[in-house]
């Protein structure tokens, strides 16, 4: 019975959703909507469970003075701080327990919170972000090499974008008359992208949309169950 | 020369009440395909560009409510505010200059908004869903009465119980991270499918996983699979429930948080086996300088070339949703798969034919499949 | 090991280090590369461009911090380029941080259109989840989706809003995005269901993904891809800012990765493993 009931809940919710998706006319015109709303209450709500887990795991870790335990300490103020000087005084135009603390905007220019987010939050993940552009040389040069044909036309289109995706190809074939605008990098790039690329695309596109239908059939029909925890 | 005057003031009157009742064609029907909340407007208006046109509604024809003020190019709109359906609505319109003074106005027009029981722009879709659920239920059934299907190899996957095996042998653990999405995504849930096989293998071997989620929703999945895995196996209790954990719902904090396991903890194999977007390149360049054997699995395809480059091996596309039927090598499930690939082989066909009859003039298909 | 197998194994810290001067100089000394516009940029221009005088538009920021270097530039570009056209603008988020972004692109431009007034000539409405979902509301009814703005004034009160009641009221729609839900959501929704232009701006990296979208239906009118779509764009509308500035930088690292192809696969050739492999 504890497995028989979700199936079930699966199976009905499934065949309810693609029902909806051909007729409109009520009740199940809008069963696609409510039901992601439904799923966004419950997920609004399972954010605490996350926060906790979270608070939880980190203490534990902290208590047993495992390996690097005091990285964990970092986690755990940062997540007080915010939570705290958030309730307190609110973030932009919202106030909080203790108002708007006007006294605190003029010292730091913003909320504390704001203030927090500014100069701390946004550099830690534009820095994170920032790491794409080493880590994307790094795996370029390991990657591109030309073992065969097929890589061969890979590294070479590859720089060709590379190259018309900047301005570099501009400045290499800028020269190049009007008449063969075709011969410019940009141009060439954006052919390899407009055309080849595109086309490559929407094959493993199309190919993960049947594989979406496929699994979706398998999971309503209860052939896969092992998102339940096994067969 | 106060008759002149009133004369005048009169023809000005006249002359603007003929200009302002200078009929515009305007037509109203009810909205084609929807639960009868809306109905289309469309008119054909020649004279003078106006400053806006205002659009009236009314429900007995009587009183009219204007209802929108919109640009003077616009030739059509569709009202969706408050319509009921079954109801009847009158509308009309009013072409205003700058200082609201109307150029031209048209007769009232009714239109009654009704639900329809199918969208039959989505005829080309259920033909598709109907074709395509069939022949995956054909092939279920032909695999249950136990025909031989022939699945090739997935070189990734075989790979699974290597990496434990592996792990196992140096004492390292394994990390599992199921892409930054919520359950309400497949790729998701294609990738918790495989962490229940993978979970399998690491009770048995004794090894240790570690699942570090972004989102609440996946972490409870998460950990009741692993669990259900540990329980399958027969060692409930070297279940650690603090091996799944969440981290955080922001994109790359959840990154600096993996990257610093990955960095910290040298698992002997990564599996990044779900939806990413930008971090996936940064995952997986961390566990490549910390020498993991690295597999990876998503349908997005700009991610693709980074796991491609940068793990050992690649699921693409398609080849993560197969992975949990792959691996549990049930006739049911392979047979899905078989008829997943009679779905593209139609589907391939559709495309030729299409391509071929366009260039001949002939657009049954193209329409067919827009709808036109 | 020889030379050329060195060359084959240069150690990744050096490729990075090369990566940080060749991307840090240029942003110091600018290099003044020309740049050549594309159609998609193009199309995305023209759109805003050619709209009706006092036009409608949405701009959605569905993006946060990480990628603001390279979307902002781009959003502040068009909110430019929309008020000097005189248009209406009305923004709004389906990502947290979207909000915030707004703002600080907001605060920007007002700098060079002082007279702009909120409520008038723009709205921020702030976020809201749900994505696909809240797209779906909005095409259906703006004021239920967002009954308040993001400083929490009632929608009635703020004049901007009088002629908006769904999406269809728009002219166009940009949506600026780095990932899920963004601007293929606002395809799939704004335009397949309500038939609305949509046009956008997205990370460089999601441009191969989105690109299938710029087709002879125009689900998507055009599409500002990466730092150079967005230098592009400045560039279109006389307004050089960062993107431009930003674009030597990357200019140079795409050169330092060609180099470093090249290296690599000469050490690959010179050192016989091409013919090892081939056997």
């Amino acid at each position: 019975m504890k497995r028989q009931f979700p199936l079930v809940i699966t199976f009905v919710v499934g065949m309810l959703v693609i029902v909806s998706q051909f007729i409109p006319h009520q009740p199940f015109g809008h069963l696609s909507d409510t039901l992601e709303s439904w799923f966004l209450i419950i997920s609004g709500f399972a954010i605490l469970l996350g926060q906790l887990n979270l608070l939880k795991v980190n203490i534990i870790k902290i208590h047993r003075k495992v390996r690097n335990w005091q990285y964990y300490i970092v986690c755990v103020v940062s997540f007080v701080v915010m939570i705290t000087i958030g309730i307190l005084w609110g973030t932009q135009d919202q106030p909080g327990l203790l108002g708007q603390g006007s006294a605190l905007v003029s010292f730091f220019g913003r909320k504390p919170f704001d203030y927090i987010f500014k100069h701390f939050f946004e550099n830690l993940s534009a820095t994170m972000f920032s790491l794409l552009a080493f880590f994307m040389a790094s795996a370029s040069y390991r990657a591109f090499r030309a073992r065969n044909l097929e890589s061969s036309l890979l590294l070479i289109s590859a720089v060709l974008v590379m190259l018309g995706r900047t301005t570099i190809g501009t400045w290499l074939t800028g020269w190049i008359p009007e008449d063969l605008t075709y011969l410019h990098i940009p141009q060439i790039a954006n052919f390899i992208m407009k055309y080849l690329q595109k086309t490559g695309q929407r094959a493993i596109m199309i190919c993960a949309g049947l594989g979406i239908v496929g699994s979706s059939l398998r999971i309503i029909l209860g052939i896969e169950r092992s998102y339940l925890g096994g067969k | 020369m106060k008759k002149i005057f009133v004369f005048c003031v009169l023809l000005f009157l006249f002359g603007s009440s003929v200009w302002a009742s200078s009929n515009v064609p305007l037509t109203a029907q009810d909205h084609p395909d929807d639960d009868g909340s809306a109905i289309d407007l469309s008119w054909k208006y020649e004279g003078e560009l106006p400053f806006s046109i205002w659009i009236e509604r009314s429900k007995d024809g009587k009183d009219f409510e204007l209802i929108s003020k919109i640009a003077p190019a616009k030739t059509y709109i569709t009202d969706g505010k408050n319509i009921k359906p079954g109801n009847q609505y009158y509308y009309r319109l009013k072409f205003v200059d700058a200082q609201s003074n109307i150029m031209a106005s048209t007769d009232i027009v009714k239109a009654k908004s009704e639900a329809q029981w199918f969208n039959s722009r989505r005829t080309p879709l259920l033909v598709m869903v109907i074709i395509l659920s069939a022949a995956i239920l054909y092939f279920i059934l032909s695999a249950r009465k136990g025909k031989h299907l022939f699945i090739r190899k997935i070189a990734g996957l075989d790979t699974i119980e290597e990496a434990v095996g592996r792990a196992t042998e140096l004492g390292k653990p394994l990390l599992f991270v199921p892409g930054i999405m919520d359950l309400d995504n497949i790729q998701t849930l294609a990738g918790l499918n495989i962490l229940s096989h993978l979970a399998k293998k690491v009770a048995k071997y004794d090894s240790t996983l570690y699942v570090p989620v972004s989102k609440s929703m996946v972490l409870s999945t998460a950990k009741e699979i692993v669990k259900e895995a540990y329980l399958k196996v027969g060692r409930p209790d070297a279940f650690d429930s603090d091996s799944v954990f969440y981290l955080t719902d922001d994109q790359f904090g959840y990154v600096a948080g993996v990257d610093g396991i990955i960095v910290r903890e040298k698992p002997a194999a990564t599996f990044y086996l779900g939806a990413f977007y930008a971090e996936s390149l940064i995952l997986a360049e961390t566990g490549f300088e910390s020498g993991a054997i690295q597999i990876a699995g998503t349908a997005m395809p700009s991610q693709i070339p980074f796991f491609v480059a940068a793990c050992d091996y690649t699921l693409i596309g398609e080849e993560l949703f197969a992975a949990s039927a792959y691996l549990s090598d049930q006739p049911n499930q392979l047979g899905c798969l078989k008829g997943q690939d009679v779905g593209k082989a139609l589907i391939l066909i559709t495309i030729f034919v299409g391509i071929i009859l366009d260039i001949f003039g002939v657009n049954i298909i193209t329409n067919f499949l827009q709808m036109k | 090991m020889s030379f050329f197998e060195k060359l084959m194994k240069i150690d990744r810290r050096i490729i990075f280090l090369l990566i940080f001067i060749g991307v840090a100089v240029p942003l110091i000394v600018a290099l003044n590369f020309t740049l050549e516009i594309t159609q998609p940029v193009r199309k995305v221009y023209s759109l805003v461009e050619d709209a009706d005088d006092g036009a409608y538009i949405l701009l959605s920021f569905d993006y946060g911090p990480s990628t603001k270097p390279e979307i902002q530039p781009m959003a502040i570009a068009v909110l430019k380029h929309a008020f000097e056209r005189d248009y209406k603008v009305v923004c709004s988020a389906l990502w947290p941080m979207g909000v915030l972004m707004c703002s600080e692109a907001i605060e920007s431009v007002k700098e060079e259109y002082p007279n702009i007034e909120y409520g008038v000539d723009y709205v921020n409405l702030g976020y809201k989840a749900g994505g696909l979902v809240t797209i779906n509301h909005m095409g259906k009814n703006m004021r239920e989706t967002f009954p308040t703005d993001a400083a929490n004034n009632p929608i009635s009160e703020i004049p901007i809003m009088d002629n908006i009641k769904n999406l269809t009221n728009f002219d166009f729609i940009v949506g600026f995005s780095s990932g899920s839900p963004g601007l293929k959501q606002w395809v799939q929704v704004a335009h397949d269901a309500y038939g609305v232009p949509v046009a956008g701006g997205s990370t460089a990296v999601q441009v191969p993904s989105l690109s299938p979208y710029l087709n002879r239906e125009n689900q998507l009118e055009g599409l500002l891809g990466g730092l150079k779509g967005a230098a592009e764009y400045e560039k279109l509308i006389a307004s050089p800012g960062t993107a431009v500035k930003g674009m030597d930088a990357q200019s140079i690292a795409h050169l330092l990765i060609i180099i470093f192809i090249t290296i690599g696969n000469i050490g690959y050739f010179v050192t016989g493993k091409y013919k090892q492999k081939r056997l």
